[in-house]
């Protein structure tokens, strides 16, 4: 019982500290003032921005194999060389990503070790398989358009560490998307085959690129807080919006027709859409898309069978160590 | 109709730059298929960039061999539209990634010998070889020096990796004799200065493959019979498989701008 109630006290003390913590970071962030890692932080902030973290860098990774699927039948070999550059930056950005995460407390094993378990998601777009050369133009065009979207907000969130890394993605994304636009043209400028072929990847991959905002704001269920602590500055709806207002135009240059033939552009010069079907999204949430066991299956492949080439850079560092205590000793 | 192959006058000097083409297509495009799938993120992104170091390379080396050709070839006319027989690379260039020692054996055998290789050829009287050839030195340098800390840390690291760095060396040893045979027409532009030649480079190449073995505890096979036949178009199997993945498109929507 005293063990019990020392405790007590001591939850209480801590609980008035942090409540005074807590509005001190809240005063923080209010004056869009950076959080870095030393900083004190609430343990749901921690948690939220782990999670969001890692399962950007868990997309990147997964994101280099829809890709990765046309690097060895990339149509030229100036196209070759651009999509292999693509795929590697954004193993790049996973790896910085996951760097970003560690400054939280979590290791780069354990956030991959949930991901490979199935408890980490990743971006549900990658479940989406790649089909012809037009739908790596696509890719860039609209999935690299659409996370940009996302991730300028980023630039700004309160935590530091992402904060600065998203100002590099950012960068490198944007140059991805006039890449990928960039296929699409030529395509829309070829023969009927070629714009046949850009018109067929456009169709399919319209409706889950507005999915990658998530659900409408009316579900949506983290944006409160993740607004409050300004890591999240746009709902998901308004994201959506400026998507679809900003690509319209670029498909009408291209020549190519959204597929939507319900959609229309309101007095205010928005492009109102359709409504999406989100009995689809949560399919491919729920493990059921057209490449979720894929794209696992890759990823555990990859882990697994290169657990020995970790082990042997680990085994020989330990030994190289060792000879050096043993070195310094002589 | 599908694409037809290519003709190639096969001039000296064409054939020269043809055969050093291929080499860095054929090996930055197996190194290609690791992206994605490498036992480590960070070896995503190296193997990646070597592979576009490689085919960086290539794509100068064709377009010099167009260029020498002076007909209506180019870079991607050579690498999409010859076949297997029409493709002059090494062996032991073409041998399928295996496991990841057998990826880093084979690119340490090479990158030994490219180091050395370009090195040589940055004196070249070939103004434009002489070029490539200094980019290319300072490219083979770093992937030597990867594929040699692998070696390392495979052969001294656990009994496993030893095995399989082991067998990877002892499986791709035939291959490398390729590396240092010259032919008649080669054996000309050697002596005209535009050429170096391969064999007067064996000695070094030995050396530093010696120094890196032992220091992974690994050994070198005693030399014995060497594959040949890449250079004149007799290849495995394995490289016909590689060709109709990297020349689908092309063979397939043929003609077309992309």
């Amino acid at each position: 019982m005293y063990t019990q109630a020392l405790n007590t006290t001591e939850t209480d003390d801590r609980g008035l500290e942090d409540a005074a913590k807590a509005a001190h970071f809240q005063a923080r962030i209010d004056a869009e003032e950076r959080i870095e890692p030393n900083d004190w932080m609430p343990a749901a902030y921690r948690k939220t921005l782990t999670r969001q973290i890692s399962q950007h860098a868990h997309s990147e990774i997964v994101g280099m194999l829809p890709e990765g699927n046309w690097i060895t039948r990339a149509s030229s070999l100036r196209r070759k060389a651009a999509l292999l550059a693509k795929v590697q930056d954004e193993c790049g950005h996973g790896l910085y990503l996951y760097a970003a995460a560690e400054t939280l407390g979590t290791s780069r094993e354990e956030l991959v070790d949930a991901m490979l378990a199935g408890k980490a998601k990743y971006s549900s777009i990658f479940n989406y398989p790649t089909l012809t050369w037009a739908d790596i133009g696509t890719v860039g065009w609209l999935v690299d358009g659409a996370a940009i979207m996302n991730q300028i907000p980023l630039c700004r969130c309160s935590y530091g560490p992402y904060a600065r890394a998203m100002i590099r993605v950012c960068k490198e994304e944007s140059f991805h998307q006039r890449q990928g636009y960039e296929i699409m043209l030529t395509l829309c400028r070829g023969s009927d085959e070629q714009k046949a072929m850009a018109q067929d990847a456009l169709n399919r991959w319209w409706w889950p690129v507005l999915m990658m905002f998530g659900p409408p704001d009316a579900t949506s269920q983290h944006s409160d807080t993740s607004t409050k602590w300004k890591i999240k500055r746009f709902s998901n709806d308004e994201l959506r919006q400026k998507f679809v207002d900003a690509t319209v135009p670029q498909a009408q240059y291209l020549g190519l027709t959204i597929p939507d033939p319900g959609m229309i552009q309101d007095a205010d010069g928005h492009w109102r859409y359709s409504e999406i079907d989100w009995t689809e999204f949560k399919q491919v949430l729920a493990g059921n898309g057209p490449c979720n066991r894929d794209r696992m299956a890759a990823r555990r492949k990859a882990h697994d069978e290169g657990a020995w080439v970790r082990e042997a850079a680990e085994a020989y560092a330990a030994k190289r160590a060792q000879r050096r205590i043993a070195q310094a000793a002589d | 109709m599908p694409a037809a192959n290519i003709q190639v006058s096969e001039t000296p000097l064409v054939l020269y730059a043809l055969r050093r083409a291929d080499d860095a297509l054929i090996l930055g495009h197996r190194l290609s298929e690791w992206c994605g799938h490498a036992p480590m993120l960070e070896e995503d992104m190296a193997l990646s960039n070597i592979a576009l170091d490689l085919i960086g390379q290539a794509r100068e080396l064709y377009t010099y061999a167009a260029k020498a050709e002076g007909k209506d070839n180019d870079e991607d006319k050579l690498a999409y539209l010859r076949d297997v027989r029409q493709y002059r690379n090494l062996l032991l260039l073409e041998q399928p990634n295996g496991d990841f020692a057998q990826t880093l054996v084979r690119q340490f055998f090479y990158s030994a010998f490219a180091d050395l290789y370009w090195r040589a050829m940055m004196i070249s009287r070939d103004t434009t070889l002489a070029a490539i050839a200094a980019k290319s030195e300072k490219e083979s340098a770093y992937h030597l020096r990867h594929a040699s800390e692998w070696i390392i840390r495979l052969g001294d690291g656990t009994d496993e990796s030893h095995a399989r760095a082991q067998a990877a060396i002892d499986h791709l040893w035939a291959f490398t004799g390729e590396m240092f045979a010259v032919d008649e027409g080669e054996r000309a532009l050697i002596h005209a200065d535009i050429a170096v030649d391969p064999g007067s480079l064996r000695g070094r190449w030995l050396t530093t493959l010696s120094g890196v073995v032992s220091e992974a505890t690994l050994e070198l096979p005693q030399t014995g019979w060497m594959q040949q036949g890449g250079r004149s178009g007799r290849h495995s199997e394995h490289l016909g498989h590689l060709l109709s993945e990297l020349q689908s498109m092309q063979r397939t929507f043929p003609g077309q701008t992309w």
